[in-house]
């Protein structure tokens, strides 16, 4: 089939991934649309992996020998992608976590423990991942702070004008909010938003876990203080996220966790901390998949994240006209495919969307259903659970096609 | 697969739950939900002589576990609690059409039956408190 973006070749592109080859439900095509749980890992990626556990696996930052130079390289060469890949100003400023909820608890532990008070105000929205609700909730209560939930409109845009409210309050010292829905695909104006904080001298930290992936995202252009995001919904494997944080911020903040690579020295009662980003880095990182997580970004660079976003346009405007002329459907977040991400969460009758999934998984299909670990949003639009389909590179306007059958499928066996 | 699954009493059962709602004077009320799905199940129970007087659940969740707690309620209604006790996650099952569920689906066919024997421990754990321990064990299974 042709493709209409140029060079964007999605037949090519699904040849680089052998899960997509095999079949499910007994002998139909896979159809992944799960992508903002976890999207699919290209050869490139295994192979990487591969590579470092059968020719080069060492410890990495203390050994001399040749086997640790080389892994040492490659997971540093690792941390130079992630920084270009996102326009850090320099591999300082990246942290690789266990994932990017790990990444935003560090800055609730340790930026937050530091910085946070009595009666402050921590700014999130109703649109957030449990990840960006839950470590402020524990670290609110610990401090006796409090948290304001900036709302959402029934199209699934924040409510500015509460944002703005809230920052005239006075009282907030952190804003944390998600770049993108993983729910209503949501793109919020993040430009702004950091700038309105910026001007009440409030830091900001994007949970970038959906856009990053997604999107070309520039860090320092955004001017955001903190940035959360993770490997494995970007092709990379699972087990490596990341935090950004800009030098001035990194520098004043106390280590996250104790232990081995994050020292210079350790004395009896006393340790000199390593130099950033390797402070905030205790113990043996997941060097592997740190390792993986590079050819993933290779692989994005190649493609040119502008035609990534294209590409889930195109597939985002053709899912939300098909969809929207089936019997029964109610369609969550904004209607333009320019303002939201390759997600698109609905419901069909009084189908729930765990009878839905099974029947979509009769065909081969696999989407979410559920809370999507954002129940305060599931609250806001007063509905215990969505079903959503999300896409990414490999998708096509065929296996929509196929989705968009078994949605007819489930609303023959419910009779709607 | 799915044509086994939701089959005309299914859906009936989840359209037109039957013993759907609150029980004033309950003498046990108890409540669990499934984290992966959301499903939730309150069961009330009024109990009589050692038998079950009256019941009702309230709920939200897919069809298969509020059709199978609909269910639940005409199979235990009017019979003795050591029959209750007794009951397996088998016997839901088989009551229900539904012997073929994947794990990821058979939780919510049973969810009303753990909310069920929960209730039961409760009721039982001053009274005999052997069958209670059983109980408990049970629902760990479900």
């Amino acid at each position: 089939m042709l493709q209409e973006h140029g060079s964007f070749d999605v037949e090519r592109i699904r040849k680089d991934f052998p899960i997509l080859k095999r079949t499910v439900s007994g002998g139909k095509p896979l159809v992944y649309l799960d992508n903002a749980a976890t999207t699919q890992k290209p050869l490139a990626v295994i192979d990487a992996i591969h590579d470092y556990y059968t020719n080069y696996n060492s410890n990495i930052h203390r050994a001399v020998h040749q086997l640790a130079e080389e892994a040492t390289l490659a997971f540093e060469n690792s941390r130079e992608k992630v920084a270009k890949f996102v326009n850090a100003r320099s591999t300082e400023e990246i942290i690789f976590t266990r994932n990017a909820t790990e990444a935003i608890n560090l800055v609730a532990y340790s930026w937050g423990r530091a910085n946070i008070k009595k009666d402050d105000r921590i700014l999130i929205s109703e649109i957030e991942h449990h990840s960006n609700i839950v470590p402020w909730q524990i670290l609110t209560s610990e401090k006796g702070a409090q948290l304001d939930y900036i709302g959402v409109d029934d199209s699934g845009y924040l409510k500015m004008h509460e944002y703005e409210k809230y920052l005239a309050g006075g009282k907030a010292k952190l804003v944390s909010v998600s770049h993108m829905s993983n729910v209503l695909g949501t793109i919020i104006p993040v430009h702004e938003i950091v700038k309105m904080s910026h001007e009440k001298g409030i830091p900001v930290l994007i949970d970038g876990a959906q856009s990053v992936p997604h999107m070309k995202v520039d860090v320092q252009k955004m001017d955001c203080d903190f940035m959360a995001f993770s490997a494995h919904k970007m092709l990379g494997p699972t087990g490596v996220g990341v935090l950004y944080v800009k030098k001035e911020l990194l520098e004043k903040m106390p280590p996250f966790m104790g232990g081995g690579d994050m020292i210079k020295e350790v004395h009896k009662y006393e340790t000199r901390y390593n130099d950033l980003p390797y402070k905030f880095e205790g113990g043996t990182p997941n060097i592997a998949d740190v390792i993986g997580y590079g050819a993933a970004i290779d692989y994005l660079n190649n493609l040119g994240m502008d035609k990534v976003r294209e590409h889930e346009i195109d597939l985002t405007k053709y899912a939300l006209d098909t969809i929207s002329g089936v019997k029964g459907i109610t369609l969550y977040g904004p209607p333009d495919p320019q303002d939201r991400g390759g997600v698109v969460s609905f419901n069909i009758g009084d189908i729930h969307p765990h009878d839905l999934a099974t029947i979509m998984n009769d065909h081969g299909v696999a989407i979410r259903s559920g809370h999507h670990c954002a129940q305060v949003l599931m609250e806001r639009l007063d509905v215990a659970a969505t079903s959503r389909a999300s896409f990414y590179i490999y998708n096509t306007k065929e296996e929509i096609d196929t989705f968009i059958g078994a949605l007819h499928e489930a609303r023959r066996l419910f009779k709607i | 697969m799915s044509d086994d699954i939701y089959r005309e009493i299914i859906l009936d059962h989840y359209r037109n739950p039957r013993n759907k709602g609150k029980l004033p004077g309950a003498d046990v009320s108890i409540h669990d939900s499934n984290p992966l799905c959301g499903d939730e199940i309150d069961i009330h129970l009024k109990v009589d002589e050692d038998k079950i007087k009256d019941v009702k659940f309230e709920g939200r969740g897919c069809a298969i576990s509020q059709a199978s707690a609909s269910m639940l309620t005409e199979m235990v209604m009017g019979k003795p609690l050591t029959s209750i006790r007794d009951l397996s996650k088998d016997d839901i099952l088989e009551n229900i059409g539904l012997t073929s569920l994947g794990p990821a689906r058979i939780k919510c066919a049973l969810l009303s039956l753990k909310v069920l024997k929960l209730g039961m421990v409760k009721y039982y754990s001053d009274r005999d408190p052997d069958s209670a321990r059983k109980l408990q064990d049970d629902s760990k299974g479900l």
